[in-house]
C-alpha cells in the first residue's frame, strides 16, 4: 500500500514549519509556567514535550494511507465521532463549569477537538460530489447544515462555544470555497439577520447577559473584562522589541489565569514585542499559505477542499485566539494552534497537518 | 463522450483553474486578516506602547472583591434581633511587603497582643510573592486598629480591610431557630452549591441562617482598582456594586420567645408556641442552648467538643429533632379514633379500679386508688388510663396508627428546618419487620395512653393541638413571616399552608376540646392546679411519659441513681378555648410529671401572650 516513491515527494517545507513553530511553543511555555518554582508548572512543560511526541507519531499514522479513502470512511468516522461526543454527555468529566472531558485512563481527551476533522473530512466528501461552477443551490445545502448542527449542539451544550463556533466558521469556509448559488447565498444571510432578533427573545435572561459579556467584555469587568485589560497591558507593554526572554512582568505575576493555554500569545508578546509577535504570525501565515498551496496543487476535488478546510481550521483558531488576546474578539475557550499547552487541541492541529501531507506527498499519483 | 455531456462538463463541472481563482480569493481574504492583527499589534505595541507599559511597570491594576451585607433578621414585630457589625481584619499582601521581615517585626511592636499568631501563620502559610492578601488576624478589635493605622506607612503591605461580621445581639437567643454561620469549607466550595461564594466567606450552616442563607447571602460586587508601590489604592477604574442580601422577618416574637427560654432556663426541654390560625411559630425555644456568637471567629476544637459530648445536647433543638413517647397527651388521638370508630360515643363509661387486667399482666392507672365511672370527657380531664386500656384493646393497633398518622404523627411537619424528626408511629407490620417479632395484645393498651414505640416531636404535638384548636386543619408550622429586599420591596411571604385536616367529625372534635377544657377547669382535672386562670379560658392535656418501665423506675430510685430515668414531663395547650390565639406545647426532660413540670411553663406563655403584656408592648415600644 505505501509506495516507496511517495518519500520523493515528502513536504519537509511543511513539516519544517510545523515543527519551527513547535519549537516557539515550546520556548513559549517553558516562559510561562516558570513563575514559581512549583513542579505543578514544570509537569505542564514535559507533557506538553510528550503530547507534541505523540501527535508526530498520529501525524506520520495518518499518512500511511492514502487520503482518498477517507472520501469512503467518511460516513464512519463522523458517526463514531458524534458517538464520542455524546458520550461526553454521558460519561463526561465535568472541570470548570462545563463538561467537556472524557477520562481515557490516567489522561483526559477533549473530543471536541479532534471533532473538528471528522466535520472537514464529511463535508469535504459532500462539498467534493456536489461542486459546480455555478454555485451550491439551496436544497444542497441542507445536508451540509445538519451534519454541522448536529457536532455544533454537542459541542455547544457541554458549554464549549468557543469550539462550536469554530466548527461553523470552518464549514462555512468551506462552502464558500465549493461555492454556494448566488441567490442561496443571499437568502442565507437574510434569514441570518431575521433569525437573530427572533433567537435573541427566546432567550433567557441570564443567556443575554452572557451574550452581551461576549460581545462586550466591559460588562463583566471582574471576569473577562479583567482578562482582556491584563491581556492588553501585557501585550502592549511588549513594545517593539519586548523585555526579553523570561523578563515579562505581568506574566511573573499571573495576571492572566489562562497564560499557558488560551493566553499564552500574551507572553510572547510581552517578552518578544511587535517584533516576535510579527514574526510569529508570518510563520502562521507561512502555514496557511503551505496549506493552501497543497490546496492548489490538488487535483481532485475531495483533496482540495480537505486541504482548504485544515487550513481554515488553523486560520480561524489563531485569528480569534490572537484577536482575544490583543482585545478584537471576545473571550471565549480557544486554543493557539500548535503553542498552547493541551494534548487534543495539539493532536487535532498535527492530524490535520499530517492530512495535508498525505495530500501533498499524492499529488502526482492516480487513483 | 456525448455533446450533451460535454456541454454539461463545461457549464458544470469544476476543474484546476477555477480551484486556483477560488483559492486566489481566500489568499487575499487571509492576507486581510492577518493585516488587521499586524495593525492591532503595531496599536498596542507600538502606538500605545508607553501607556501599556507604565501600567505594567508598576503591577497596579488589581481585582478586589466587594463583599455583599448579609440581611438582618427581625422578629415579627420588626425587632432587630440579628445584624451586621464592623470587624477589622488584619491582611499581607506578599508582594507589596517588603523588606518582609522587617514590616512583621514592625507590626508585632504595635500589636504585641497578636505578635506570636501572626509571626506563626506567616511561617505556616510559607507566604510567597503574591499579590492576593493573605490573612493573618481577624477581628483585631478597635483597640489594635488604632497604632495600626497610625503606622501604616511604617508597614508596607499591610491592610486593614473592614468586614461585615454577623452580630447575634441577644446572647443565644433562639439560637436553635436562627442557627449561626460558618466559614465556608472546600468541599461546599466544590460543591458550586453556592457559585457566588469564596473562601472566607460564610455560609448558614444551622437554623433560619442556613435553610434561607440564599435570600441573606446576597452577591458580591467587585472593583478593579489602581495601586502604588505599597499596594494602597490610588484610583479605581471600575466598579460593580455588590448586591445585599434580604432581610427576613420571622414569626417569633421577642418577648415570648424570651420568656420561653427564661422558663427553660436549668431544665432540658423544649417549648413551641404556635398561631394555632396561621401555623406561625410564635416562639421555639430549646435547652440548654448554645451562643451563637461564639461560632463568629470560628469555635476553638475544645468549646466544639464540649458542646457535642454535653449529654444534654445543646446542639440539638429538641423542639423539632427531639422525640419523646407521647403518653397522655395521645390520649387525644386514642379518643378521636375510638369516637370516630363508634366504639364509644359520649355515654359509653368504663369503671376504674385503679389497674387493669390484660391476660396475666396487669396494667395499672396513674391513679392507683382508680377514677371510678368515667365517660371520654372525664377520662380525658382526669387522664385515666384505664378507660383507654378499653378503647385501645378494641381499637387495635393498626386502626389507631392510621388515625395517629392523619393527625400529622409519624411524619415531618414540613417546617424549613434541618433535621427534623418524623416522630414514630408503629404498625403491626413495622414491628414484625423491625423486630421479627408479632405485635402483642398487650402493647396496643400501652399505646392507646402514648407509651410503647410511639415517639413525637414537641412541634408535631403544637401542630396537631394547634388543629384541634382551630377546628381541625392542620397547618404547616412557619418560621418566615416575610422577605424583604433591602428596600423594602417583598420578596416572599410566609403563606399559611395546609398540610391535612384531623380525621374527625365536628362531634368528635367538641368532645375532645369539652375534655381538653376539663383537663385545666374541671376539679379533678390533672392541671386544674397548675394551669387554671381566673381570666383567661385554657385547655390542654397533660403527659408523664415513662422514660422506662415504672419497675426499673423503683429501682433506680432506690439506688438514688443519675436522674435521667425519671419520666419526661409534657403539656400541651392552647387559648382563648373558644377562637384559640396560642398553641403552647411544653416538653421537660425528666420533668417527672406533666401537670407540675410542664403546666406552669405553659400557662405563663399563654397568659403573658394574651394579656398583651408580650405582643403588644413591644409593638408600642417600636413606634
Amino acid at each position: 500500500m505505501f509506495d516507496r516513491r511517495l518519500i520523493n515527494y515528502f513536504d519537509w517545507g511543511l513539516l519544517g514549519i510545523t515543527l519551527f513553530i513547535c519549537v516557539i511553543g515550546l520556548v513559549l511555555l517553558y516562559s510561562a509556567v516558570s513563575v514559581d518554582e512549583c513542579p505543578l508548572q514544570a509537569s505542564i512543560f514535559y507533557k506538553q514535550v510528550l503530547w507534541y511526541g505523540l501527535g508526530l507519531a498520529i501525524m506520520s499514522f495518518s499518512f500511511i494511507f492514502s487520503y482518498k479513502h477517507l472520501d469512503k470512511w467518511a460516513p464512519v468516522i463522523y458517526i463514531g465521532s458524534m458517538a464520542l461526543l455524546a458520550s461526553v454527555h454521558l460519561f463526561g468529566k465535568h472541570a470548570g463549569g462545563s463538561t467537556r472531558w472524557l477520562a481515557i485512563g490516567p489522561f483526559t481527551l477533549q473530543p471536541s477537538e479532534p471533532i473538528k476533522i471528522a466535520v472537514i473530512i464529511i463535508l469535504a466528501r459532500y462539498f467534493a460530489h456536489n461542486v459546480q461552477k455555478t454555485g451550491i443551490t439551496f436544497r444542497r445545502l441542507l445536508i451540509p447544515m445538519v451534519l454541522t448542527a448536529i457536532p455544533f449542539f454537542l459541542v455547544a451544550t457541554q458549554p464549549d462555544l468557543g469550539t462550536a463556533g469554530t466548527l461553523l466558521l470552518i464549514a462555512g469556509s468551506m462552502a464558500l470555497f465549493a461555492k454556494i448559488d448566488r441567490r442561496t447565498l443571499i437568502c442565507s444571510v437574510l434569514i441570518i439577520i431575521v433569525a437573530i432578533p427572533i433567537g435573541w427573545k427566546v432567550l433567557e435572561p441570564y443567556q443575554k447577559e452572557r451574550v452581551l459579556t461576549l460581545l462586550a467584555p466591559d460588562r463583566d469587568p471582574l471576569g473577562a473584562g479583567y482578562h482582556i485589560r491584563q491581556s492588553k497591558i501585557a501585550v502592549g507593554s511588549g513594545l517593539a522589541f519586548g523585555k526579553g526572554y523570561m523578563q515579562g512582568t505581568q506574566k511573573k505575576l499571573s495576571f492572566l489565569p489562562e497564560q499557558h493555554t488560551d493566553f499564552i500569545f500574551s507572553v510572547l508578546a510581552e517578552e518578544w514585542g511587535f517584533a516576535g509577535s510579527i514574526f510569529l504570525l508570518f510563520m502562521f501565515l507561512l502555514l496557511i499559505a503551505f496549506a493552501l498551496n497543497i490546496a492548489h496543487g490538488c487535483r481532485d476535488s475531495f483533496g482540495t477542499i480537505l486541504s482548504v478546510g485544515v487550513a481554515a481550521m488553523i486560520f480561524w483558531q489563531v485569528f480569534i485566539n490572537m484577536g482575544m488576546v490583543m482585545g478584537l474578539m471576545p473571550v471565549v475557550g480557544m486554543p493557539l494552534p500548535l503553542i498552547s499547552y493541551g494534548g487534543s487541541s495539539v493532536f487535532t492541529i498535527f492530524i490535520g497537518i499530517g492530512l495535508l501531507m498525505n495530500v501533498s506527498m499524492r499529488r502526482f499519483t492516480k487513483q | 463522450m456525448t455533446p450533451s455531456k460535454n456541454l454539461h462538463e463545461f457549464f458544470y463541472n469544476v476543474d484546476n483553474d477555477w480551484y486556483k481563482k477560488r483559492l486566489f480569493g481566500i489568499m487575499i481574504a487571509i492576507f486581510v486578516a492577518f493585516g488587521i492583527l499586524s495593525a492591532r499589534l503595531f496599536y498596542l505595541q507600538i502606538i500605545q506602547g508607553d501607556h501599556y507599559f507604565k501600567m505594567s511597570k508598576n503591577n497596579c491594576i488589581r481585582i478586589q472583591r466587594v463583599k455583599p451585607v448579609r440581611g438582618l433578621i427581625f422578629d415579627r414585630n420588626g425587632k432587630l434581633l440579628v445584624e451586621n457589625r464592623p470587624s477589622f481584619d488584619l491582611s499581607i499582601i506578599p508582594c507589596d511587603a517588603k523588606p518582609l521581615k522587617q514590616t512583621i517585626d514592625n507590626l508585632s511592636v504595635y500589636v504585641p497582643e497578636f505578635a506570636d499568631e501572626i509571626v506563626e501563620k506567616i511561617t505556616k502559610n510559607k507566604i510567597g510573592y503574591g499579590y492576593r492578601p493573605v490573612v493573618l488576624k481577624k477581628d483585631i478589635g478597635r483597640d489594635a486598629l488604632a497604632p495600626i493605622s497610625a503606622h501604616r506607612f511604617e508597614l508596607p503591605g499591610i491592610v486593614i480591610d473592614t468586614n461585615a461580621r454577623r452580630n447575634y445581639i441577644y446572647d443565644a437567643l433562639s439560637s436553635h431557630l436562627i442557627g449561626y454561620l460558618g466559614e465556608i469549607n472546600a468541599g461546599e466550595l466544590k460543591s458550586g452549591i453556592c457559585k457566588y461564594k469564596e473562601g472566607g466567606d460564610f455560609i448558614g450552616r444551622y437554623g433560619v441562617e442556613k435553610a434561607y442563607d440564599r435570600y441573606l447571602s446576597g452577591i458580591p460586587g467587585g472593583r478593579i482598582v489602581q495601586v502604588n508601590a505599597n499596594g494602597q489604592v490610588v484610583k479605581v477604574l471600575d466598579t460593580v456594586a455588590p448586591e445585599p442580601g434580604h432581610n427576613i422577618t420571622l414569626t417569633i416574637d421577642f418577648n415570648l420567645q424570651s420568656l420561653a427560654e427564661a422558663q427553660l432556663q436549668d431544665k432540658v426541654g423544649a417549648v413551641v408556641a404556635i398561631d394555632p390560625s396561621t401555623g406561625g411559630i410564635l416562639a421555639m425555644a430549646s435547652s440548654p442552648t448554645f451562643n451563637q456568637n461564639n461560632f463568629i471567629n470560628g469555635i476553638s476544637s475544645d468549646q466544639w467538643h464540649r458542646l457535642v459530648s454535653d449529654p444534654n445536647r445543646p446542639m440539638m433543638n429538641k423542639a423539632v429533632q427531639g422525640v419523646y413517647p407521647p403518653a397522655s397527651t395521645y390520649k387525644i388521638v386514642t379518643a378521636i379514633a375510638a369516637l370516630e370508630e363508634g366504639l364509644i360515643d359520649e355515654n359509653t363509661t368504663y369503671y376504674c379500679p385503679g389497674s387493669y387486667q390484660y391476660g396475666n399482666r396487669v396494667f395499672g392507672c396513674w391513679k392507683k386508688q382508680g377514677h371510678g365511672k368515667v365517660n371520654v370527657v372525664e377520662a380525658l380531664a382526669q387522664s385515666c388510663d384505664v378507660f383507654f386500656y378499653h378503647v385501645g384493646k378494641k381499637l387495635g393497633v393498626d386502626r389507631l396508627a392510621w388515625y395517629a398518622t392523619n393527625c400529622g404523627l409519624g411524619s415531618k411537619t414540613g417546617i424549613n428546618l434541618d433535621r427534623e424528626s418524623g416522630g414514630l408511629i408503629p404498625t403491626a407490620a413495622w414491628k414484625k419487620k423491625r423486630f421479627g417479632i408479632s405485635w402483642q395484645g398487650g402493647e396496643n393498651l400501652s399505646i392507646a395512653i402514648g407509651q410503647g414505640y410511639n415517639l413525637v416531636t414537641p412541634l408535631q404535638l403544637a401542630v396537631l393541638f394547634g388543629a384541634v384548636a382551630n377546628g381541625g386543619t392542620e397547618f404547616k408550622p412557619q418560621i418566615i413571616r416575610s422577605i424583604q429586599t433591602v428596600e423594602g420591596r417583598i420578596v416572599k411571604i410566609g403563606n399559611k399552608e395546609i398540610i391535612g385536616r384531623l380525621p374527625v367529625s365536628r362531634d368528635t372534635l367538641n368532645l375532645v376540646r369539652k375534655g381538653l377544657r376539663e383537663v385545666v377547669h374541671g376539679k379533678h382535672g390533672t392541671a386544674h392546679w397548675y394551669v387554671y386562670d381566673k381570666e383567661i379560658d385554657i385547655s390542654g392535656k397533660t403527659g408523664t411519659a415513662q422514660v422506662v418501665s415504672k419497675k426499673t423506675e423503683k429501682d433506680n430510685q432506690n439506688k438514688k441513681n443519675n436522674v435521667s430515668y425519671e419520666s419526661h414531663a409534657w403539656f400541651v395547650g392552647y387559648a382563648p378555648t373558644e377562637n384559640p390565639e396560642i398553641v403552647v406545647s411544653v416538653m421537660v426532660e425528666h420533668g417527672m410529671h406533666g401537670s407540675s413540670a410542664a403546666g406552669p411553663i405553659a400557662k405563663e406563655m399563654i397568659v403573658s401572650y394574651l394579656r398583651g403584656m408580650v405582643g403588644n408592648s413591644t409593638v408600642m415600644a417600636e413606634k
